[in-house]
C-alpha cells in the first residue's frame, strides 16, 4: 500500500499564514468557480467580477445556466466540461456539496493546485481529501477578501487587514493595489475568530 | 513557522499605515480631496455597487481616515472601523443602522451627560425609545428587555463617576436576547480595555479624548467587532435583508463579518452625513502612536493624586476605581488591569463654595468642559455643566454641589498636586 502523495503538509484550517493565501493567489491564473451566480446582487457574482477585474481568467460553472455568458465568460455545467487548465477550483456552493465538487476536481488533467471553499463553507473531508492528492486547501474565505486583504485595498473600507508593513506597496493602476505588498501580521481579530470557530462563519 | 502578533504599542504606531505607494511619503498623508477619479465607466460602476474596494466621495471614505479606521479597529481587535465626525455622530450612525421607528434600546444610566441628552431626546425625535438600567444592579438590564428591544449599550469607564460596567454580564443578557451589545470605550481607550474581550459586539469613541489625546479634534469612531450574527436573528433589516439602496443586495451576506461596519459607512453615514475632515484624521492618528505611553502616565498620575486627595482634610469622597476601597475596585482589576484612566470625581466639604473656589484658585489645571487632554482639567458640574438642574436633579445625575471633576493630564505629578494643594488652600 502506497502513501498518498503529500506534497504539501495539512494545514491548521483555523487559521492560514498570510504567506500561504498569498502564493496561493500570487500563483493560480485560472479560477473555476463552482456556484457562480449571474446575478448582479449575489455574493459569488462580487467576487467573480472582482476576481475578474483583477486579471484572473475566471471560469463560472453553474449548470442551471450552461452555455450562457457571465461576464463576457461562457458559463460550464461541470468541472470536467472545461476545456482548458484550471489552476484552482472556488466553490460557491454548501460544506455538503464540496466533497463531491473535489471529486470531481481531481478527475482534471492537469489538477488544479488549490480548492478554495468561500466563507461559510468548510468540509474537513473534502479538504483531507484534496490535501492528500498534493493540493493546497483553503476553508471558510474568500478570495476577493483575502484579496483585498493581502493587497491591502480592502483598508480603503476600514477592513483590518490584519497585516502591517514598511515597505512601500507597488500600485496596479487608480485605486488598484498589487498582491506583491510585503507585510507581517497586524492587528489579531480574536473575538470574531472564536466566532467563526464556534458557528463554523458566519 | 508561527507567525509573530504584534504588540499594541506596535500597532499603535504601525496598524493601517504603510508608506504612499505613489510618494514613499512615511507619515500618512492628509487627503484633502472631496473626490477621486474612476479608471473607466466600468470601475465607477464597480464601486457604486460596491463590488470593488475603494473611494468615491470623501462623505463616505477618505483614504487618510481609512488608516485612522483600520488603526483604531486593529487596537481593539475589531474587524473594520468607520471614523465619523464626532462620538455623537457614532452614536446616531450605529442606532439609525439597528432600530426602526417605534424600537426600544436598553442603556446603563451611568453615563456621560451628553449621551444621556441624545437617548433622551433627540432619539426620541427618530423614534428610538431607551430604557434606562441601572449597572449597578446588572438584573435591571434583563428586567428592561422587551419583545421590541434591538440592543444593549454601555461604557466600559462610565463618565464621570468611575462606574466600571460588569462587561461580561451584561453582554450574557445581550447573548440571550439575540441583541448586540454596544460599549462606549472612550474614557478606557483600548489601551486599558478591549470590550471584544469581554462580549461587547460594537464598539464606539469619542475619539476627541484620550485616543487623540491633545485636545485638538473632534472625532468618533464605530468599530465592528465582527462577532454578531446579524443573518441569524433576522431582527436587522439594514444587515439582513436585501437593500433597494444597491440593487438589492444584502449585506451580512456579502460582507460577511465586516458588514456591520460596511452597513455604517455606505447606509448610515452615505445618507446622514456626519464624515470626519480628513485633517482631524490626521491629528488623531498622529495622537495614537502615543497612546501606550500617554494612557500609561494618565493613570499613574491619576493614581497619585487620587491617593493624595483622598487624604486632604477638605475632601469628603473619592470616587476613583482604582483606590482599593472603592466599590468598583474589583471590577477595575479585572477590566482595566493597567489602570483604572485618568477622570475621576470627589467631593468638597465645604459644598457649592469650596467647588467654585477651587476652579477659581487652580493655575495648572484648565477649567474647561472635555477630559483626555494631555493638560490636566478640571470642572466644577454644579456651577457650569449641569447648572441648569434642581439640586435633587444635580445629585441624581453624580453632580451634587460639592462634586468636582478632575482628569489628570500628563504633567509631572508633583506639580499637578501642588496646583490642587494650593487650590485647596485657605
Amino acid at each position: 500500500m502506497g502513501e498518498p502523495l503529500r506534497s504539501v503538509p495539512a494545514m491548521n484550517h483555523d487559521s492560514y499564514p498570510d504567506n500561504y493565501i498569498r502564493g496561493i493567489l500570487n500563483t493560480v491564473k485560472s479560477i473555476a468557480m463552482v456556484g457562480a451566480s449571474e446575478k448582479e446582487n449575489r455574493p459569488s457574482y462580487f467576487a467573480f467580477k472582482y476576481l475578474l477585474e483583477r486579471g484572473y481568467h475566471m471560469i463560472p460553472v453553474n449548470p442551471g445556466h450552461a452555455g450562457e455568458m457571465m461576464l463576457g465568460q461562457r458559463i460550464y455545467a461541470r468541472l470536467t466540461d472545461i476545456a482548458e487548465s484550471v489552476d484552482m477550483v472556488d466553490i460557491f456552493r454548501g460544506s455538503q456539496y464540496a466533497l463531491p465538487i473535489v471529486q470531481e476536481a481531481l478527475k482534471l488533467k492537469p489538477r488544479p493546485q488549490a480548492i478554495w471553499m468561500q466563507l461559510g463553507v468548510r468540509n474537513d473531508e473534502a479538504a483531507a481529501l484534496a490535501e492528500a492528492n498534493g493540493l493546497k486547501v483553503v476553508m471558510n474565505r474568500c478570495p476577493k477578501i483575502e484579496y483585498g486583504r493581502l493587497s491591502s485595498e480592502i483598508a480603503w473600507m476600514g477592513v483590518n487587514t490584519r497585516t502591517i508593513s514598511s515597505k512601500k506597496a507597488t500600485i496596479g493602476g487608480i485605486q488598484r493595489m498589487s498582491l506583491s505588498r510585503m507585510s507581517v501580521p497586524g492587528g489579531a481579530t480574536e473575538a470574531a475568530d472564536r466566532v467563526q470557530r464556534e458557528e463554523g462563519g458566519h | 513557522m508561527s507567525e509573530r502578533i504584534p504588540g499594541f504599542a506596535t500597532l499603535a504606531v504601525h496598524a493601517g499605515a504603510q508608506p504612499d505607494p505613489t510618494t514613499g511619503a512615511r507619515a500618512t498623508p492628509i487627503y484633502q480631496t472631496t473626490s477621486y477619479v474612476f479608471e473607466s465607466v466600468d470601475h465607477a460602476a464597480s464601486l457604486f455597487g460596491l463590488q470593488t474596494f475603494g473611494n468615491i466621495y470623501t462623505r463616505i471614505g477618505n483614504p487618510t481616515n481609512a488608516v485612522l479606521e483600520e488603526r483604531v479597529a486593529a487596537l481593539e481587535g475589531g474587524t473594520a472601523g468607520l471614523a465619523v465626525a464626532s462620538g455623537h455622530a457614532a452614536q446616531v450612525l450605529v442606532f439609525h443602522c439597528l432600530l426602526q421607528p417605534g424600537d426600544e434600546f436598553v442603556a446603563s444610566k451611568k453615563l456621560y451627560g451628553g449621551s444621556i441628552n441624545q437617548f433622551n431626546h433627540a432619539f426620541k425625535n427618530f423614534g428610538w425609545n431607551v430604557v434606562w438600567a441601572d449597572p449597578d444592579d446588572i438584573a435591571s438590564f434583563e428586567r428592561a428587555i422587551s419583545p421590541k428591544t434591538k440592543a444593549i449599550f454601555s461604557e466600559s469607564i462610565a463618565n464621570p463617576g468611575g462606574v466600571i460596567t460588569d462587561m461580561a454580564a451584561v453582554s450574557q443578557i445581550a447573548k440571550r436576547a439575540g441583541v448586540p451589545y454596544i460599549v462606549d470605550n472612550t474614557l478606557a481607550t483600548p489601551y486599558l480595555c478591549k470590550p471584544f474581550d469581554h462580549g461587547a459586539d460594537i464598539v464606539v469613541h469619542s475619539l476627541t479624548k484620550f485616543l487623540g489625546g491633545h485636545g485638538n479634534s473632534i472625532a468618533g469612531m464605530i468599530v465592528d467587532g465582527g462577532t454578531f450574527n446579524w443573518s441569524r436573528e433576522r431582527r436587522y433589516p439594514m444587515l439582513c435583508e436585501p437593500r433597494p439602496e444597491y440593487h438589492g443586495i444584502v449585506l451580512h451576506e456579502t460582507f460577511g463579518n465586516f458588514a456591520f461596519a460596511i452597513a455604517c459607512r455606505v447606509l448610515a453615514l452615505r445618507d446622514i452625513g456626519s464624515a470626519l475632515s480628513p485633517f482631524n484624521a490626521f491629528l488623531v492618528l498622529t495622537g495614537i502612536e502615543t497612546l501606550p505611553l500617554r494612557m500609561q502616565k494618565h493613570c499613574d498620575n491619576t493614581q497619585a493624586v487620587a491617593e493624595w486627595i483622598s487624604t486632604h482634610p477638605k475632601v469628603a469622597w473619592v470616587s476613583y476605581p482604582g483606590l482599593p476601597g472603592d466599590r468598583y475596585h474589583n471590577l477595575a482589576k479585572k477590566y482595566c488591569p493597567n489602570g483604572a484612566g485618568a477622570v475621576f470625581t470627589f467631593g468638597l466639604k465645604g459644598g457649592y463654595d469650596a467647588g467654585v473656589k477651587l476652579v477659581s484658585n487652580v493655575k495648572l489645571f484648565s477649567h474647561l468642559a472635555n477630559i483626555g487632554d494631555t493638560r490636566s482639567l478640571i470642572i466644577h458640574p454644579a456651577s457650569t455643566t449641569h447648572r441648569q438642574l434642581t439640586d435633587a436633579q444635580k445629585i441624581q445625575a453624580g453632580a451634587g454641589p460639592d462634586v468636582v471633576r478632575l482628569s489628570i493630564g500628563i504633567e509631572d505629578k508633583e506639580d499637578i498636586i501642588a496646583d490642587l494643594e494650593q487650590g485647596l488652600a485657605d
